[in-house]
């Protein structure tokens, strides 16, 4: 070490203190003005209408983003019922048989995939689903959330059957109840709380997801009848009205960009509060 | 007897349907690649290297090369890390090595707060709000102080590449902020008590054990916010300006990659267009696998070798 004075060196740790604080509050004021302006702008936009009406011309009152709602929903669903089994019995595979080269492998690239850019997801399951059926619906749309959710889904799960502790597994071998009873029944069971954690988690994050929506779901200013039809999805809506040129659109991109940032985080405080009823 | 059997089928069944489960992984990310490899055949036999050396995109002649996109990736990810990197790292030392416990626990679930944001409402924030002050206020100050340098020149038109450097730093700030605490937790209490003990001040402490030990790991979440900087689409599409040009100011209209995907993928007439559109897809991907490799290489040596040294 140098031998410089005491002084100096209070002096620099302080500069370094201030600027770690200063850092943060660089980071944290985003946050803070983004809320603000959601909330401002937001708020007087949120209204019965708004989740019963479908959007209205340009310069018509009274329109709502009802059918993005619910077409959100509905992909969501279908991601889901797709995409969680597969994540989660994928992580049981890791936690339960994969201890050589082909389980890391599988863990690599899940986090490798995790990072690829969603806008690629869509790209693909354009040229899988949209094509072959000829037509941009809701099951592309559907498949390419489900692919992104698969990796978050695996590795959350696994995080969470690790934990769980090797004597409860050995003590249901041990009386002789077979591996798959024992990882449903005990293993999965004791995680539960844990694996919903990050279910919640997964489906706040594909919540927002626009650009692999662009190219399969499309987007509808109306209801959608079928599956195989564009359907209309929140996010999507947003995008497109908050890029369009007309006022009354913009309050509707606000006020849909309030109730989904409303609805993600209820979603992580869900995923927190179950995560932690466990412990207690 | 007969027991066991059904025993033993029961677990046969149960590891192959997880196996299968679990390999999709491995043949979701093959068949990305196959689909985005196949489906720009057609551009990649047209224009072989031209594509990534010439800058002349028109759907009309049927004429594509993607250098202009390539550009305004390159740049606006690269400037949004270089003034991401130092804000995350400071705010990731102040929550483990500053805060007192509970200011630092609840600064890092704001982070995450942020993290969360989808990226759309930047997007929308960031065009109905964040360019026009930048073209009120911010850009004209720039024009006046520093307009002599070639990055500030021009007309204040708000959506700029200055407007997408700008909504990819407070995008990826709190993803290398969470992911860095991650890694600065890990360093070994001993290492920081060490040097404490030997009279180190804070700043001197954290310079001296915590960052060399953390070095691989920040890296590693630095170069996976590259990756998300280069493959972020919406925000970028929406404050950028979507203009395929490249100039030095910072002040112009830009375009990139995922930008030129999301604007003219579903309306691709022609197949030579789409598959073009494909190509830009697949350096993308091609691009973003190699960071995250990267990215997680690092990670993974990092948090690797310190749970070896706790156990």
């Amino acid at each position: 070490m140098n031998l410089r004075s005491i002084a100096a060196r209070k002096a620099s740790n302080l500069v370094a203190t201030a600027l770690m604080g200063t850092a943060t509050v660089l980071v944290l004021l985003p946050l803070v003005i983004i809320f603000y302006h959601i909330i401002k702008m937001g708020v007087s936009s949120v209204n019965p209408a708004f989740f019963t009406n479908i959007p209205q011309p340009p310069g018509e009152a009274g329109g709502g983003m009802a059918n993005g709602i619910a077409g959100s929903a509905i992909m969501i669903g279908m991601a889901s019922l797709l995409g969680l089994p597969v994540g989660i019995f994928g992580a049981v595979y890791l936690t339960e048989y994969g201890n050589g080269k082909l389980a890391t492998a599988i863990r690599f690239c899940a986090d490798v995939l995790s990072g690829i850019p969603s806008i690629i997801t869509g790209m693909v399951a354009y040229s899988m689903l949209v094509v072959p059926l000829k037509g941009f619906s809701a099951l592309a749309g559907s498949f390419a959330l489900s692919l992104i959710m698969v990796p978050i889904v695996l590795r959350t799960t696994e995080e969470q059957l690790k934990m769980v502790p090797a004597t409860l597994r050995e003590a249901s071998l041990a009386l002789g109840v077979p591996l798959w009873r024992t990882s449903i029944k005990v293993t999965l069971r004791s995680a539960m709380t844990g694996v919903i954690t990050g279910v919640l988690l997964a489906i706040a994050r594909v919540a927002g997801e626009t650009a692999p929506l662009l190219f399969t779901a499309l987007g509808n200013h109306f209801w959608s009848k079928k599956l195989t039809e564009p359907m209309a999805a929140l996010p999507l809506q947003i995008f497109n009205f908050a890029i369009s040129p007309y006022e009354d659109w913009h309050r509707l991109a606000w006020a849909g960009a309030l109730v989904l940032v409303v609805l993600m985080f209820g979603l992580s405080l869900a995923a927190r509060w179950v995560g932690r009823s466990k412990h207690s | 007897m007969n027991t066991t059997t059904t025993k033993k089928y029961g677990d046969r069944i149960y590891r192959a349907i997880t196996l299968i489960f679990a390999l999709s992984i491995l043949v979701i990310l093959l068949i990305m690649t196959a689909e985005m490899v196949s489906e720009s055949l057609p551009s990649l036999r047209k224009f072989g290297w031209g594509f990534v050396t010439g800058s002349d995109w028109d759907a009309v002649q049927g004429s594509f090369a993607s250098l202009p996109y390539l550009y305004g990736s390159v740049v606006s990810s690269i400037l949004a890390i270089l003034l991401a990197t130092p804000l995350s790292v400071g705010t990731a030392l102040f929550i483990t090595e500053l805060a007192p416990h509970r200011v630092g626990a609840v600064t890092a679930s704001l982070v995450e707060l942020l993290a969360a944001i989808p990226s759309v409402i930047y997007g929308l924030w960031g065009i109905l709000v964040m360019t026009p002050w930048l073209q009120s206020t911010v850009e004209p100050f720039l024009i006046k102080r520093l307009g002599f340098l070639p990055f500030f020149k021009g007309a204040p038109y708000g959506v700029s590449m200055l407007a997408a450097v700008f909504i990819l730093m407070i995008m990826i700030v709190p993803i290398i902020t969470s992911i860095t605490k991650e890694v600065l937790m890990a360093v070994p209490s001993s290492q920081k008590e060490a040097a404490i003990a030997l009279g180190a001040t804070r700043w001197e402490m954290i310079r001296m054990s915590v960052l060399p030990y953390g070095r691989s790991g920040i890296l590693g979440a630095v170069i996976l916010g590259l990756g998300r900087a280069i493959g972020e689409t919406m925000a970028v599409t929406m404050v950028i300006g979507n203009t395929p040009q490249i100039s030095l100011s910072l002040l112009s209209p830009a375009y990139t990659m995922p930008s030129v995907i999301a604007n003219e993928f579903a309306e691709a007439t022609t197949k030579l267009h789409s598959a073009a559109l494909m190509e830009i897809g697949l350096i993308l991907l091609v691009v973003t696998l190699f960071i995250n490799f990267l990215a997680r290489m690092l990670l993974w040596s990092v948090t690797r070798k310190w749970k070896g040294d706790v156990a």
